[in-house]
């Protein structure tokens, strides 16, 4: 196992484990905090990737993981505003309640 | 594969499993922050010193925080009667290990291509201003754009509704 | 007879000739007329009837005595008038009239009895309620008749003869409510009708063969020495050549018409109808008509015989007609119906005609026929006056001692019975019937019908006097007494009883001027007629059996008046005999055993396979249709509709459950998306392995 192949499998792993949050957890913010993790399990990833990978003097990698850094700032303020948002129409957070959108 | 990857890797997933799994919300936010922090050591040990640090100053310094806030503001932090996780968990579950795996077997099986022993870069912070403003300095724009439409739709989005939108 | 030389042909038409056709037509028009009247308009009917039946009488004396004259001056007289009615292609249907001797005597007869007959029903159907439809039918009966007697064209005589049998029918279920007359009537139709079949197959077969349906016409006709020729050459079956086939079919259709054995069962029911009726068509007429038929076709019949010799035609009907002479008389004998008694007479005198026409030729039969016309007449009337006085009683039993209460019924009666007998000399019966059996005595083919035919004459005696014996003599046995009849029915009764005693004359041995007549020779009043050979021995042998019969009868009968619970004396002398003659020897009930019962059997098998083969192809084909609608709306419904209706819910269902998918929850969602980008990267993994 290459140190690169490890670093992707812990990637891969804390990608997961973030899914897995935000697949079965009902609080809506319990799903942002998922999101978080799996956007971080991507930095993560990159950051192997441009380390193990050829020309690292390009900074390919460094650069998109800070931009990627930037952009999930973003989406979790928006995200966590609309959270609050639909806390104050519906009363609840809970993901099993809103279901007005069904079929 | 070196000795401070494995802690460090254990670390790093003891958080995220932490912050996935326990009943109280704050404590799930709390142990995001250990997650976060831990991926910026990793990153130091990558030698992405900028990145670790943007790391620790954005997500453990602002995103950990807003989390928190919104935990507060919507009450997250009283624990619901009827569990935690959804009806169908399982299945959720079931999607993620699915995921993990196609990711596992997609890493352990591909030969790499690359060298295998790859100096260590020496990154300045010079370089990254500079290929800030050259190189990359439309995504930079187009970022700086997006934070500022993001900043004031949050705004928009949390202002109260008897106010309206102003 | 002398035999002379053959008068010169005359053929030239005549302007008598020419309107020949109105003496049938005028009795028909007045019978279309009279069936529009009102049943209240009685005396227009009758008045119709007897002027056109008189205009008819005038016309055929006027005829007869152009004939006569023709005759008188040495000509043959035959004169045709033929016209085509219906040309199809090279074939046509002709019709025409014939005017000769034996047509001439004919006319007269039939329309000399028929008027009288007309005058007489006025008198006897006085009560009826029915007058105007009696005297509509008898008018349409004479003119079918006298359409017989001058046809010349096979199918104008067919065609009048199927009119008579209609109007024959008509005539006796006259009165139809009453059920043995309407069944008389059928019985009637259908037995001449089996007749007049064989007379149809006759006449198809003769035009097949001639090529032509006139009877003369210049040589060319079907009886004519041309077409006789030609049937003598053709072969038939048994031995018979076309001519004798012919003729024996022709024959069978006149057996049944004259009631020949063994189609004479329809006689003697036939007394159902009116008398009148009785004596004008079952005494005269019609029954001659068959006589008349084969005396017409006589050429034919004899066609093929050697001089002196016979043909297997007219043999045929000779002893057919000597058969039915002895048979009917035999019945005749232990019948109680003053009625049926003369029926079954007229049967025998009808076999005596034909037995006439088989051994001694046209003369010989037409003679007795004319002679036979007018007695046989005067007897029924005879009778019907009876009736008519003793209160509608036809049961000679309940009768007797009449010759006080009605003498000139009696006197009249008696005459006619006389000639019917044949007593010597002074009555035309027994010069006609010495006739027939002078060409019995010189037959060349066998001596039996000459035995047969004096029994007969020895039989007709001795009922005759019975009858007359039971009727007219003894004591009344009657419930109301007798009165004698008006004198509308006697004086028919005295004109017919001076003809049964004149008509003798004009056919005896010494002056044959009716059998000249009629075969086209000079006559002459010659006293060595008598001195014929077997003549004299014939007169003779008639004479005693005549004797002996009456004498038998009145020894039998005379005056005594039997009660009629008892028996009858022959009864009582030969009661097993008695018993089968009463019965009519059983022809009757033959017929119902086997014909009748076998028709029956057929139309139940004709009914059932009608209503199980036919019906039931029938249902059959139905029900497979209702089977096939069934069928079609079961497929309908279940199939078609139904196959639409489960899409339509299967849609709706599968419908139902796909929008499941839309759980309105995120997190479903993320899952089938990760999923999705699972599968895909699983197949990017896969393809790109190297």
């Amino acid at each position: 196992m290459t140190p690169l192949a490890g670093y992707l499998l812990v990637a891969a792993l804390l990608f997961a484990i973030g899914l897995a949050g935000a697949l079965t957890r009902r609080n809506a913010i319990l799903v942002l905090i998922g999101i978080e993790l799996m956007l971080n399990a991507g930095n993560l990833n990159l950051i192997a990737f441009w380390r193990y990978g050829p020309h690292p003097e390009v900074l390919t990698g460094m650069m998109f993981a800070i931009f990627s850094i930037a952009v999930a700032a973003a989406e979790a303020a928006v995200g966590l505003g609309l959270v609050i948002q639909i806390h104050r129409h519906a009363h609840t957070t809970d993901l099993d309640a809103m279901n007005r959108m069904k079929g | 594969m070196s000795f401070v990857f494995y802690i460090l890797s254990a670390l790093t997933v003891a958080g995220a499993l932490a912050a996935v799994l326990l009943k109280n919300t704050v404590h799930c936010a709390l142990a995001l922050t250990v997650a976060f922090a831990g991926l910026a050591l990793l990153f130091l040990d990558l030698h992405a010193q900028f990145a670790g640090f943007a790391q620790i100053l954005v997500y453990i310094g602002a995103v950990a925080i807003l989390v928190v806030f919104a935990i507060l503001l919507t009450k997250g932090s009283e624990t619901p009667k009827d569990g935690v996780f959804s009806k169908t968990w399982l299945a959720g579950l079931a999607v993620a290990a699915a995921v993990f795996a196609v990711l596992g077997w997609a890493v352990l099986q591909s030969t790499s291509r690359l060298p295998q022993d790859v100096k260590a870069p020496t990154v300045t912070v010079q370089q990254i201003g500079q290929s800030l403003v050259g190189r990359y300095v439309l995504p930079l724009e187009i970022v700086a754009v997006l934070l500022t439409a993001a900043m004031i739709g949050a705004v928009i989005i949390a202002l109260h509704e008897k106010e309206g939108l102003q | 007879m002398q035999a002379a030389i053959p008068f010169a042909p005359q053929l030239a038409v005549s302007p008598i000739a020419e309107i020949l056709w109105l003496i049938p037509a005028l009795p028909v028009m007045a019978a279309g007329v009279a069936a529009l009247l009102k049943q209240s308009r009685r005396k227009i009917s009758a008045t119709l009837a007897i002027g056109s039946m008189s205009f008819s009488l005038l016309l055929s004396i006027v005829a007869f005595v152009h004939v006569l004259t023709g005759w008188a001056q040495g000509f043959a007289v035959r004169e045709v008038v033929n016209f085509t009615w219906i040309q199809v292609g090279a074939a046509s249907v002709d019709l025409g009239w014939v005017l000769d001797p034996l047509s001439a005597v004919m006319l007269v007869m039939v329309s000399l009895v028929g008027l009288l007959i007309f005058i007489y029903s006025t008198g006897y159907m006085a009560h009826d309620i029915n007058y105007t439809r009696f005297f509509c039918f008898l008018s349409l009966f004479a003119g079918a008749m006298l359409g017989v007697v001058i046809a010349n064209s096979s199918l104008l005589l067919f065609m009048c003869w199927e009119l008579v049998g209609l109007t024959s029918y008509l005539l006796i279920g006259f009165w139809y409510q009453k059920p043995a007359a309407a069944a008389a009537a059928k019985k009637a139709f259908l037995t001449t009708r089996i007749g007049d079949v064989f007379f149809l197959l006759g006449i198809v077969w003769l035009f097949a063969q001639t090529g032509t349906l006139l009877f003369y016409n210049h040589g060319t006709g079907s009886i004519e020495s041309a077409s006789l020729s030609v049937l003598l050459t053709q072969p038939a079956a048994l031995g018979l050549t076309a001519a004798g086939a012919i003729g024996l079919l022709i024959f069978a259709g006149a057996a049944g018409k004259s009631g020949q054995f063994p189609l004479h069962v329809w006689l003697p029911d036939a007394m159902e109808g009116p008398t009148p009726v009785s004596a004008l068509i079952h005494a005269a007429t019609m029954v001659a008509a068959g006589v008349y038929l084969i005396a017409r076709v006589y050429p034919l019949m004899q066609a093929g015989a050697l001089a002196g010799g016979t043909t297997m035609a007219l043999t045929v009907v000779t002893w057919v007609g000597a058969f039915t002479a002895v048979f009917a008389a035999l019945i005749a004998v232990a019948q109680n119906d003053i009625k049926r008694i003369l029926a079954y007479s007229t049967v025998s005198q009808l076999g005596y005609m034909m037995a006439g026409l088989g051994m001694g030729g046209v003369a010989v039969g037409m003679f007795h026929l004319i002679t036979h016309a007018f007695f046989k007449a005067l007897l029924f009337m005879g009778a019907g006056s009876v009736i008519h006085g003793c209160h509608d009683e036809q049961d000679i039993r309940r009768m007797g001692g009449l010759r006080s209460d009605m003498p000139l019924t009696f006197l009249t009666y008696a005459i006619g019975m006389l000639a019917l007998c044949g007593f010597p000399i002074f009555f035309s019966g027994f010069w006609s019937k010495d006739g027939i059996l002078e060409a019995a005595q010189h037959w060349s083919v066998a001596k039996a019908p000459f035995y047969m035919l004096v029994f007969g004459a020895l039989l007709t005696a001795f009922y005759m006097t019975r009858q007359i014996s039971y009727v007219f003599f003894g004591q009344w046995r009657g419930k109301k007494p007798a009165h004698e009849s008006p004198a509308v029915m006697t004086v028919p009764l005295a004109i017919l009883a001076f003809f049964a005693i004149a008509l003798g004359a004009i056919g005896t041995p010494v002056w044959p001027w009716f059998h000249d007549f009629l075969e086209g020779r000079a006559t002459a009043f010659d006293l060595h007629g008598f001195a014929e050979p077997g003549l004299l021995i014939v007169m003779l042998t008639s004479t005693v059996v005549v004797l002996l019969g009456l004498f038998l009868g009145w020894r039998l009968y005379g005056d005594r008046s039997p009660r009629p619970e008892e028996p009858d004396a022959l009864e009582r002398a030969i009661p097993p005999v008695w018993a089968e003659l009463r019965d009519r020897l059983y022809v009757d009930e033959f017929y119902g055993i086997t014909v009748i019962a076998f028709y029956a059997w057929w139309a139940r098998v004709a009914d059932w396979i009608d209503r199980r083969v036919w019906g039931g192809a029938v249902t059959a084909v139905a029900s497979v249709f209702a089977l096939w609608a069934r069928l079609n709306r079961f497929l309908d419904t279940n199939v078609v509709d139904g196959s639409f209706d489960k899409g339509c819910d299967e849609l709706s269902v599968s419908g139902g459950l796909l929008a499941r998918v839309q759980t309105g929850r995120v997190q479903t969602y993320l899952r089938i998306l990760a999923l999705a980008v699972v599968a895909l990267a699983a197949i990017l993994i896969w393809s790109s392995r190297a």
